[in-house]
């Protein structure tokens, strides 16, 4: 029973509950000294997972390596940005509310024990604390009809992914006669052991996860919630959740069940060119940029899923590399997004952004930057992102995913562009109001690491490359 | 009389998920129904925990019933509570009527 391995989650969990008594007891409007302690948190935990020792934990609960570590702080990272963006955003919407900045932590203490959970109890009860935090978060504009309807919706769908990848777990637990994930895997080496009542549970599973990552067919709350929620809350949703589901995934699927990857290996494909499908065409004709996100992230994902459907170091090296990038430009974009507000209310029209070029050249700029790299082109980190999936895939021998995952990049490059050309070349309207401070360091930072990360990619790869090797012992 | 095996009580369990998904797809009535839909789908993999428990001498199985039991009321609470503010902003809690996002 080693409990100091999961000392960052323990220490986050105090830290929120603390936070929570101190605004509750606190007379005076509290919203921004809870966000600032949250903040110290999520920092003292990020210093606690690259400090801490490897090993298991809770009896074998609870693990603690490079690959958790690796998603640990991406999820923190992502998890502060957002909050950050948030602290502006709330005052000047009035739902600024200290719940807001716990619930956040809430929901990060359990996306990090879903990225830690070496066993299918673990794992559920990390995406339960997720998935409870996120509902009220995605309804948290609790007199704005459309979020309450995000959350609605994201309540109902969500809870349905739930349901099933729990029951996957009840007969994966039936048909093998354990839950652990080492187990599972030493288990399935024997071929016999695979029976037809664990092939079907596995398959739950792996739709209660794809249904987290937002992955085509389960991805219809995706576009509704993106546009609903309150903002700050998207840039959430797009960045820690996708990335503790993955991370689940790689691990589940890539460890556990790996012996068995001829029964999944053709559904994570399929549902893979479905998602850089539908993330494709279907952004084409939309109009609002919170909605053209949601489908843009439904297509990062397919590109994410290609690494495990190649099952290789090198393809889940690829998935690892992608999501960090991932979680960089997209948090930057929404950046960018949160800075449409006119007088004070915020829209969120494409066709508002015409002529942000003349208005505001330097958010015209960083946001051009960013949909480049969205869009995959060189020398923006989305290509390198990019690059490794697809070399993962030329060298399994998946030369379909790769081919249609360059053909999907252009097309998506399409629209992309396209809200450049809007911004570059139709004539000005209004400007948009002064941004604050918070937002432009957000926009700032992730803008660098996405321009220059051609510069230093090296740290990062090696960093994925030994959390994948965790999951090739 | 016939023996009540696992077997048994797998069937009754796929039968109770099988009503909660068609209870959540086909409902067009009442938000209220589909709550009552994912409780009952919670409460068939519960079902199956304690068979599965059961018939293999092994006790985590009725542990996570215990946790699946817990988290289940945490849910039903939340969902409540996003369905009074929905409510409170529509009038109205027919699930055709929760609809004003498309596409």
């Amino acid at each position: 029973m080693n409990w100091t391995l999961a000392l960052p989650e323990i220490v986050l969990a105090c830290v929120g509950m603390a936070t929570l008594i101190f605004g509750v007891l606190r007379k005076q409007d509290s919203t921004l000294l809870c966000s600032m302690f949250v903040i110290g948190g999520f920092l003292i935990s990020g210093l606690l997972v690259l400090t801490r020792a490897n090993g298991f934990g809770f009896h074998g609960q609870f693990v603690a390596d490079p690959f958790s570590a690796f998603n640990q702080i991406l999820i923190i990272s992502g998890a502060t940005l957002s909050l950050i963006l948030a602290l502006d955003w709330n005052r000047s919407q009035g739902i600024a509310r200290f719940e807001f900045p716990v619930l956040m932590l809430f929901s990060t203490v359990g996306m990090m024990i879903m990225a830690g959970a070496s066993n299918l109890m673990t794992l559920y009860l990390g995406l339960e604390l997720m998935s409870l935090a996120l509902y009220v978060l995605a309804a948290f504009a609790r007199d704005d009809l459309r979020s309450s309807e995000a959350g609605l919706k994201y309540f109902v769908l969500s809870g349905l992914a739930s349901g099933l990848l729990l029951y996957g777990i009840s007969l994966v637990y039936g048909f093998s006669g354990t839950m652990d994930l080492g187990s599972l895997h030493e288990l399935l080496l024997k071929p016999e052991s695979a029976s037809p009542g664990l092939v079907v549970g596995i398959v739950f599973v792996l739709v209660g996860l794809a249904f987290k990552v937002s992955a085509v067919p389960f991805h219809m709350w995706t576009p509704d919630v993106y546009e609903g929620a309150p903002t700050p809350v998207t840039v959430f949703f797009a960045t820690g959740p996708k990335v503790a589901a993955m991370a689940l995934l790689l691990r589940v699927m890539g460890t556990s069940f790996a012996s068995l990857v001829g029964a999944w290996q053709i559904l994570v494909v399929i549902v893979s060119i479905a998602s850089m499908v539908l993330g494709a065409f279907a952004a084409i004709g939309q109009t609002n940029i919170k909605r053209l996100m949601a489908y843009s992230s439904i297509g990062h994902m397919g590109y994410a899923l290609i690494g495990l459907a190649v099952g290789t170091a090198s393809g889940i090296r690829g998935t690892l590399v992608y999501m960090v990038i991932y979680v960089f430009m997209t948090a930057g974009t929404f950046g960018c997004i949160l800075a449409m507000r006119r007088k004070g209310k915020a829209v969120e029209q494409i066709s508002d952004l015409a002529g942000l070029a003349t208005n505001d050249p330097a958010l015209a700029l960083v946001w051009a930057l960013f949909l480049f790299s969205l869009a995959g082109i060189p020398p923006m980190s989305g290509f390198f992102g990019k690059l490794y999936i697809f070399l993962a895939a030329v060298q399994g021998g998946l030369w379909t995913l790769a081919i249609i995952g360059v053909l999907t990049s252009v097309v998506g490059a399409f629209y992309y562009i396209r809200v450049i050309k809007v911004m570059y070349f139709d004539a000005a309207t209004e400007p948009f109001d002064a941004k604050p401070a918070s937002l432009s360091f957000v926009v700032a930072a992730t803008g660098l690491f996405t321009g220059f990360f051609f510069l230093f990619p090296a740290p990062i790869v090696a960093a994925a490359q030994a959390a994948a090797g965790v999951l090739f012992r | 009389m016939m023996d009540v095996g696992l077997g048994h009580y797998l069937v009754v369990s796929a039968i109770l998920l099988v009503l909660g998904i068609f209870g959540i797809f086909l409902n067009r009535k009442n938000v209220i129904v589909i709550l009552m839909s994912i409780e009952l789908i919670l409460l068939a993999v519960n079902l199956n925990f304690v068979a599965f428990s059961a018939a293999l001498n092994d006790l985590a199985g009725q542990v996570m019933a215990m946790l699946v039991l817990t988290v289940a009321a945490a849910e039903a609470a939340i969902g409540l509570a996003i369905v009074v503010i929905y409510f409170r902003n529509r009038g109205s809690i027919q699930v055709e009527d929760v609809n004003l996002m498309k596409g």
